[in-house]
Parts: C-alpha cells; sequence; structure tokens
C-alpha cells in the first residue's frame, strides 16, 4: 500500500507545481470622475447586475467615550429615511426595487454596499447618495434602532465568543479605543442624541476619506457623471483622524477566566502581530496559514482536533487593523478538557518561535495561498470587497498580477525570522468564557463593556 | 436592521431571469444532465467567468434515514469521509485539496449529505478521482473514529447546548414532528453520539452511499463534453448497489397546538418562535408551495413587511421579526415566525400581536401590491443568485436530492410569477391553522418575565 500512496502524493506535488502565476481574469480600471473622485472598476456584463462597495476612513474608533456606538447606530439609521423620504418611504422604494443598501462599521472604517438591477441603476445610485448626504434621523426611526442595538447588546452579554473577544481586546488596548466596544454600551447608546447623529454624518462621511470599488454590468462612461453625482454633495474633508498608533499591553495574566455555567469553555487568544503596511506581512501571513490559518493544514488543527479530539474549531489569524497589528485565534473544548487544549496551543507556539516551519509547510502553504487566490474573486461581491480591501490598504491598481509573486518570495528564513519576531509565548494571552476545570476562577466579566468581536474582516493577501 | 431572513435559506430563489451576455433569453441557468450505466446521475452547469470550478457530490441520505437510537449517525460518517482509503491516509484528504489551491467541506441535513470541493478548473479531474475513491473505499479504525467522535462532541457543544436559540429549535423540533425522523437532531442526541463508532459509521455507508443514490454536481469553467469522460473514467465503473429506501414514517394529522417554553438562566432577552408544519415541493399539499413563498415574502420578507411594519414599526412590540419558509424536505416541511421583542415587551403582547396580523391575512387575504411587490424581489433575487456557481451547484443538488427535479428550479420564476392572490389566500388557510402550530418562547430563568408564562 506504501507505493502507490507515494505515488498518488507525487503526482499531485507536480501538479502543484505548475500552477499559473496569475490565474484570475479580473481586469481593474481606476474611473476618475470630472468633480475629481475616484473608483476602481471591474466591468463583468455576464448578469445584469451593478454591485459598489465602498468605505471612508475612520469607524468607531472615533466615537467619544461617552458615546460609544454611536458610529453603529448612526450607520443604521443612514438608510432609515433620507431627502424627502421618512424611513417607510424610503426602505419601501429600496424593496419595490429589490436594491440592497447597507452600511456597517468596524473599529477602523464605516463601510457601505449597494447592490442592484442594472435597469435600476440610476435610482439605486440615488438612495444611496439621499442616504450619504442627507440622511433624516427622524426621532421615530432612531427610538426603533435605539431598542435594535440595545437588543442586539444584550444578546451579545449572552454570546461567550463575544464575551472572550471583549474581554481581550479590553486587557490588550485598556487606554486606546481599540478596547471599546464597537456596539457600545446600554448605557451610552441610550445617551446618544439626534445632534450627535446629525454631527456624525455631517463630519465623518466626505469625499477625501472616501474609497470606492464598482462591479458589474456597468461601462467608466456611465459610471463617471453618476460619481459625481452620488458623492460630489458630500463636505470635501472629513474631521481630523487622531487615534494614535499602539500595541497590545503586555498580559497581566496568561489565562483569565470569566465564569460561565456553560458545558463548553470558549476561550480567544492573541498578542501583538503586524500591520499590513509591514515589510514582513507577507511572510507572517504564509507563517499564520502554517500554525493556525490552514483548516485541517494547521498545526493547531491538526494538534488540538485531529490528533485529540479537543474541538471542533480552533484557528488563528492576522488582524492588521490600521494602529496596531494582532495575531488571534479562537478554540471551545469541553471544561473538563479546557486546559488541556490551552497547553497544547502554547506548546505550538513555542515550537514555532524555537523551531520555525519546514520546507514542506512552506510549500504547501504557498501552493495553497496562490493557487486559491483565484477563489476570491470568482462572484462580483467577492470582487467587489476584494477590490476595497486593495484601496483600504493602499495597495496598487496591478495589485493582483503581482500578489502571488509576493508569496512566492517568501523564504523559509523569513518565515522563521518572522517567528521568532511575532510568536512569543511569554506575551500569548487567553481570556476563557465558562467554567474550565484545573484553572482558578478569577475576575467577574467586565459586563456592559465588552467591544464586538473586532475586525474579522477578510484582508486581500 | 430589519429582520427577514427568508432570502438566506430559501434555496428555491435561485434562477435568472435577466439576459445573457449575448442577449439571448435565458430563463435559468440552463444545466447539462446525464445519468450513468450506474445510475449516477450528473449535473454540469458552465459559467466561464472565473477559470474555477464547484464539484458537488450529493447523497440521497441524512439524518431522517437513521435508526431509532442512532441519532447523528449521517452525520458522524460525513466527518469520517475525510477519514482515508487504502490511496489516501487518515487525514489527508483536505490537505490534497489544500495543496492544489482548493478549498473543500462538507454538510449533513435531515434529508441528504454533500461534499464539496471549489478549485481552479485544471484540477478537475483530481476532485473527481478522489471523490469516486471515498465513494467506494473508505477505510475506518477506532485510531480515528474514536478522537473524531469526541470532535462531534465538541461541535455539538458549540452549536447546541452553549446555545440556548439551538435548544429550544431542537426541542421544538421534537414536539412539532409527532412521528416523522424530523423530530431527532440532524447533530444527534449526545448520549446516542457517544454510541457510535466504527462499525455502525461503515454499515451507515455500505446501505447509502453508491452511484444510484448519488448526484454529481460541476458548476462553472467547465463543459459537458469535458466533464462527460471523466465522470465515466472515475464514477463509471463504480457498482450499482442495492440502497436502502427513504419510505419514512408518515406524520399523522395533528389535533393541537403546541407550545415549548425553555427557560434557561443564560437568557437576558426573551426570543418568540412560531412553527407551522407545511407542504413541501414532495410533500403534503404540493400545490401550494410558490403560494407559501410568497406569503413568506409578504409577512416577513423584508421592513416593508406586514410583521415588520406592524410590530416594529408601528406597534413598537418587536425589535426584529422575520418569516422563513422550508420547502425542500423530502417530507413535511416547516413555515416559521421568529420575532424578539423590544426591551421590556412581555411575549403574550408580542404573540397576541401577531396572531392578530395573521388573522388579519386570513380574513382579508394580500393586495395585489403587495404580491406585486413580493413577486419582483423574489424574482430578482434569481437574478442576483446568477452570481455564483456555487449557490447554483447548491440549487441543484438540494433539488435532485429531496426528490425534486432540474425543472422545479428552472422554471422557479415562471411558477413564483403565476402565483395569483387568491392562490396566497389558500395557502394560508391551509398552513396557519393553530393545530398545525408549535409555539416556542425562550425566557430567562429569573422570575421578571412571569407574565410572559403560559
Amino acid at each position: 500500500m506504501r507505493t502507490p500512496r507515494r505515488l498518488f502524493f507525487a503526482i499531485f506535488a507536480l501538479a502543484a507545481a505548475i500552477l499559473p502565476q496569475s490565474a484570475h481574469a479580473v481586469t481593474v480600471e481606476k474611473v476618475v470622475s470630472p468633480g475629481g473622485i475616484e473608483a476602481w472598476l471591474v466591468r463583468d456584463p455576464t448578469i445584469p447586475v451593478v454591485s459598489v462597495n465602498f468605505a471612508f476612513r475612520g469607524g468607531a474608533a472615533l466615537d467619544p467615550a461617552d458615546r460609544l456606538g454611536l458610529a453603529e447606530m448612526a450607520v443604521s439609521l443612514l438608510d432609515e429615511g433620507a431627502g424627502d423620504l421618512d424611513s417607510q418611504s424610503f426602505q419601501r422604494k429600496l424593496n419595490e426595487l429589490a436594491v440592497r443598501l447597507r452600511f456597517d462599521v468596524n473599529l477602523d472604517e464605516v463601510t457601505g454596499s449597494l447592490r442592484s438591477l442594472k435597469e435600476n441603476q440610476d435610482t439605486a445610485f440615488d438612495l444611496m447618495r439621499l442616504a450619504l448626504t442627507s440622511p433624516r434621523f427622524d426621532s421615530d426611526a432612531v427610538e426603533r434602532i435605539r431598542n435594535q442595538l440595545l437588543t442586539l447588546l444584550a444578546r451579545n452579554a449572552e454570546d461567550p465568543n463575544y464575551i472572550a473577544a471583549l474581554g481581550w481586546f479590553h486587557d490588550a488596548f485598556p487606554d486606546h479605543p481599540y478596547g471599546r466596544p464597537v456596539d457600545g454600551t446600554p448605557d451610552s447608546v441610550k445617551a446618544i442624541t439626534a445632534d450627535d447623529l446629525k454631527a456624525f454624518a455631517k463630519q465623518r462621511l466626505a469625499r477625501d476619506n472616501l474609497l470606492i470599488a464598482v462591479v458589474g454590468d456597468i461601462t467608466p462612461e456611465e459610471l463617471s457623471p453618476l460619481l459625481d453625482k452620488t458623492f460630489g454633495a458630500l463636505p470635501e474633508h472629513a474631521a481630523p483622524d487622531a487615534i494614535p498608533e499602539v500595541a497590545p499591553a503586555p498580559p497581566k495574566s496568561d489565562l483569565t477566566v470569566i465564569g460561565r455555567d456553560i458545558p463548553q469553555s470558549v476561550a480567544v487568544f492573541g498578542e501583538a502581530g503586524i500591520k499590513r503596511d509591514d515589510p514582513d506581512y507577507y511572510a507572517a501571513y504564509v507563517l499564520n496559514y502554517i500554525l493556525g490559518g490552514g483548516g485541517f493544514s494547521s498545526r493547531l488543527t491538526e494538534e488540538v482536533r485531529e490528533k485529540r479530539g479537543l474541538a471542533y474549531s480552533v484557528y488563528s489569524y492576522l488582524n492588521p487593523m490600521d494602529r496596531a497589528g494582532i495575531i488571534f485565534g479562537g478554540v471551545a473544548t469541553r471544561n473538563a478538557q479546557l486546559k488541556t487544549s490551552v497547553d497544547v496551543i502554547r506548546k505550538e507556539w513555542q515550537r514555532l518561535h524555537d523551531d520555525g516551519v519546514t520546507d514542506d509547510e512552506l510549500a504547501n502553504a504557498k501552493s495553497y495561498l496562490t493557487g486559491s487566490f483565484a477563489l476570491r474573486l470568482d462572484t462580483s461581491e467577492k470582487i467587489a470587497e476584494t477590490i476595497l480591501s486593495m484601496r483600504l490598504e493602499r495597495l496598487p491598481i496591478d495589485y493582483l498580477d503581482h500578489r502571488n509573486a509576493l508569496i512566492e518570495a517568501v523564504t523559509k528564513d523569513n518565515v522563521d525570522r518572522v517567528a521568532k519576531r511575532l510568536i512569543d509565548p511569554k506575551n500569548l494571552a487567553f481570556v476563557v468564557v465558562g467554567s474550565p476545570e484545573g484553572i482558578a476562577k478569577a475576575s467577574a466579566e467586565p459586563l456592559g463593556k465588552l467591544p464586538r468581536e473586532p475586525g474579522f474582516s477578510e484582508k486581500p493577501m | 436592521m430589519s429582520g427577514s431572513r427568508i432570502l438566506g435559506s430559501a434555496v428555491a430563489l435561485i434562477l435568472g431571469l435577466g439576459l445573457t451576455a449575448h442577449g439571448a433569453a435565458a430563463a435559468v441557468f440552463n444545466p447539462i444532465t446525464f445519468t450513468l450505466s450506474n445510475g449516477l446521475q450528473v449535473v454540469v452547469i458552465e459559467n466561464h467567468r472565473a477559470p474555477v470550478i464547484t464539484n458537488m457530490v450529493w447523497y440521497k441520505v441524512g439524518a431522517a434515514d437513521e435508526s431509532p437510537g442512532e441519532t447523528g449517525l449521517a452525520h458522524f460518517l460525513e466527518h469520517l469521509m475525510f477519514k482515508g482509503t487504502p490511496t489516501i491516509k487518515p487525514q489527508e484528504f483536505s490537505k490534497i485539496i489544500a495543496r492544489n489551491g482548493g478549498q473543500d467541506n462538507a454538510f449533513t441535513t435531515q434529508d441528504y449529505t454533500a461534499y464539496h470541493e471549489q478549485v481552479a478548473s485544471d484540477r478537475l479531474e483530481l476532485v473527481l478521482k478522489m471523490e469516486a475513491d471515498r465513494m467506494q473505499n473508505l477505510k475506518l479504525s477506532d485510531a480515528v473514529v474514536l478522537p473524531e467522535r469526541e470532535v462531534v462532541r465538541e461541535e455539538r457543544r458549540s452549536r447546541v447546548d452553549n446555545n440556548p436559540d439551538a435548544l429550544l429549535d431542537e426541542e421544538m423540533n421534537a414536539t412539532e414532528y409527532m412521528n416523522l425522523p424530523y423530530h431527532r437532531p440532524v447533530i444527534g442526541w449526545d448520549h446516542e453520539i457517544t454510541e457510535l463508532g466504527t462499525k455502525k459509521a461503515i454499515a451507515f455507508y455500505h446501505r447509502h452511499y453508491a452511484p444510484n443514490n448519488a448526484i454529481l454536481i460541476v458548476a462553472g469553467d467547465v463543459t459537458a463534453d469535458q466533464l462527460r469522460p471523466l465522470a465515466e473514467k472515475y464514477f463509471g465503473s463504480i457498482p450499482k448497489r442495492d440502497v436502502a429506501s427513504r419510505k419514512r414514517t408518515e406524520e399523522p394529522p395533528h389535533h393541537a397546538a403546541k407550545r415549548v417554553t425553555l427557560r434557561d438562566p443564560r437568557v437576558s432577552e426573551p426570543e418568540w418562535v412560531r412553527d407551522y408544519l407545511a407542504p413541501t415541493y414532495t410533500a403534503g399539499e404540493t400545490q401550494h408551495v410558490y403560494a407559501l413563498q410568497l406569503l413568506a415574502q409578504i409577512l416577513g420578507g423584508d421592513s416593508s413587511s406586514r410583521l415588520y411594519q406592524s410590530l416594529a414599526v408601528e406597534q413598537k412590540l418587536a425589535a426584529g421579526v422575520g418569516v422563513d419558509y422550508e420547502s425542500e424536505h423530502v417530507d413535511l416541511g416547516e413555515f416559521t415566525i421568529e420575532a424578539s421583542p423590544q426591551p421590556g415587551i412581555p411575549l403574550d403582547k408580542l404573540e397576541a400581536a401577531i396572531d392578530a396580523e395573521l388573522a388579519k391575512i386570513l380574513e382579508k387575504g394580500v393586495t395585489d401590491e403587495e404580491l406585486t411587490r413580493a413577486k419582483r424581489q423574489l424574482i430578482a433575487a434569481a437574478t442576483y443568485a446568477r452570481d455564483s456557481m456555487g449557490t447554483a451547484a447548491r440549487l441543484f443538488g438540494i433539488a435532485l436530492a429531496t426528490g425534486g427535479t432540474i425543472d422545479q428550479v428552472e422554471s422557479w420564476p415562471d411558477k413564483i410569477a403565476a402565483v395569483t392572490a387568491k392562490d396566497v389566500n389558500a395557502a394560508a388557510a391551509t398552513v396557519l391553522k393553530p393545530a398545525n402550530s408549535t409555539t416556542g418562547e425562550l425566557l430567562p430563568a429569573a422570575p421578571q418575565t412571569a407574565a410572559a408564562a403560559p
């Protein structure tokens, strides 16, 4: 049995080696309107649909300390009445035309997306214009959305994953906006006024912090005037964003337990990571794939799940935020065995720091990361997200053509050096929610202060 | 932040009405289908936008095909299908896919089990070879099976035991389906999962996994001419086998409204759920299926829907409300209404207001205007769905694995367009009956919401 098996794998290894370098079929064009508004466009007439993804730099980290949740609440209200249309009229127009207009916010940016059938494109852009440039914040809609947010906060407070992530960020960024909850707290959400919301729209949605990606059945000639019509009435400048750079605080404790009476303990863990513009970013990306980013191919899954049956899911990922980088992960294990999972993860952290990676691991990581890149570009929605991420990360417009070469260029020496730099077992901090056995129970939870699970957004690596 | 979930899971909604790039009318995905001599049905959905393919193998077996006492076996076997064959080592399947730049996974429901890979189109032959291999050559031993059983128990804790919403759902299903096997959870009861093992898994595999009980679906950058010889080469030689019948115990008429109240100290915000037993494409009064899809949209499909307007906007009782209709089960499905109260609103008040809205629709029916709007949205959703080849593959897989047809997917927009207000009213009258219903309440353990107790 041994021989055929080896042969089988040899065939696959050879196949992997001849993967084309640029296996995607996406061309990104730059469109600049007469008024100077820039969008990156990928034309695709396959289906009669137009998608727009956009972002304004500056997110929930800019919320005033006594108005946490302001950005979240404001963006939830942008499509709840604008211009001459009250909330119900605005929503009805969207629904009648099957236009999807969404807004969201994370620590670093406000994001939005529009999707419309080609035939309704002009109306859809106009509704987006109204939402961005003249939201009403009528009191009826404000109170309804406030109640939805309060309900969300109450449900978050029941969610062990949310509680754990919140606790971790709270400890890692005690004196920085990154340690605060994106969704706010019940008190801060109750304190937000219509004036706060109006000031948010005026100060934070502007042309100089706006980034736009468009995908679908639309030409540059059609798009260009629409850009001016839609975004031209926004103020030229956003309020200054003076959030300072920050590194996670050295952990006071390598493991904190937030007691909850649940059968399975939920743990998150992490430490300082790397920012997107760091020269070591690609090496770190490959490194994380090998550690805990690669699903069944990762060391953490192999050791925690496959060998020991300790968890259904265990993972790590890089979270390169604007002002800090972290490497973060999670696992959930029955209370009696949680400590074993923690020990195994710590051991893997140490092993990676000490010994680096093997040639095989590096080759497998590269063949996945380069070969799978085309899978991120197979639908309009994924393409629009990827193009917008490129803009947020200040990558060049031809990045898609070079991205795989950047992965290929990573060497074992790079990865081993980055392992020494980033993977530091002494600074790895766990926060556990549950009733884990064999671990002293610590603090009560910082309830009411819980930040939302931080930026899980996929970067366009 | 309105609360509609219907488009997310009502996977029937995924066809196309628009124009193709060439300007020709294309009402559908236009798949090509053929069947190998061993009974394996093959479906090809061509789309050359990106140089990738989605490959799926669907087996017409799910949790509802388990014997009593072995809940979770179909799902456990799904996990074990990644544990190797004589030519693929345990744990290697997914690693090989990853080394080839692909992603793979699988899922199990009451009615089907599906395995899927997404890879560059030049790797199609590899994934076909690997799927054909594990269709016939699965090799298991306690050394890999027993740790995986613990993984599945952890999965149950993550999905269900740590999650009061999911516990309520499990209790409601157990109450709602009195005689159909749908009353058992797909993931299994923990005390029965612990009794599963290598022998039971292999027996289940031999009973259900065969080419004549499977569907191969490939969507993306491939043609039927390319696929056919490869399908023949790898799957054609797998012998046909007798497989267990899907004849299940049938649901008797229901005579009593049911109520399930779960109190849990972890809950701070109550939730309210109502399930009505409902026909599907293949069970019960099937003529109502399309009308029920529109009824779900009209009642709770978006922020302009009846329930959201009445409960969230006008009466200010609900923070969110949604309606979901599961029309693609082999046997009877569910028509579900879910609502979360605004802070401080007791569930009985919310329930009374929802019942008043349902009474109104039963008495006065739907308007032409709301029907027109709902149709436009569903048909647009079909166009949007054409963006994803993975979605296309899933749609055909679900239809075929639950006893439906290719045409069920292909003709969907036409069928939706043909529904009248009278049809919707008749469907509502058939389904929205108290005796058909199970009402679930998720409540905190503390006594402050005693007012909402039954």
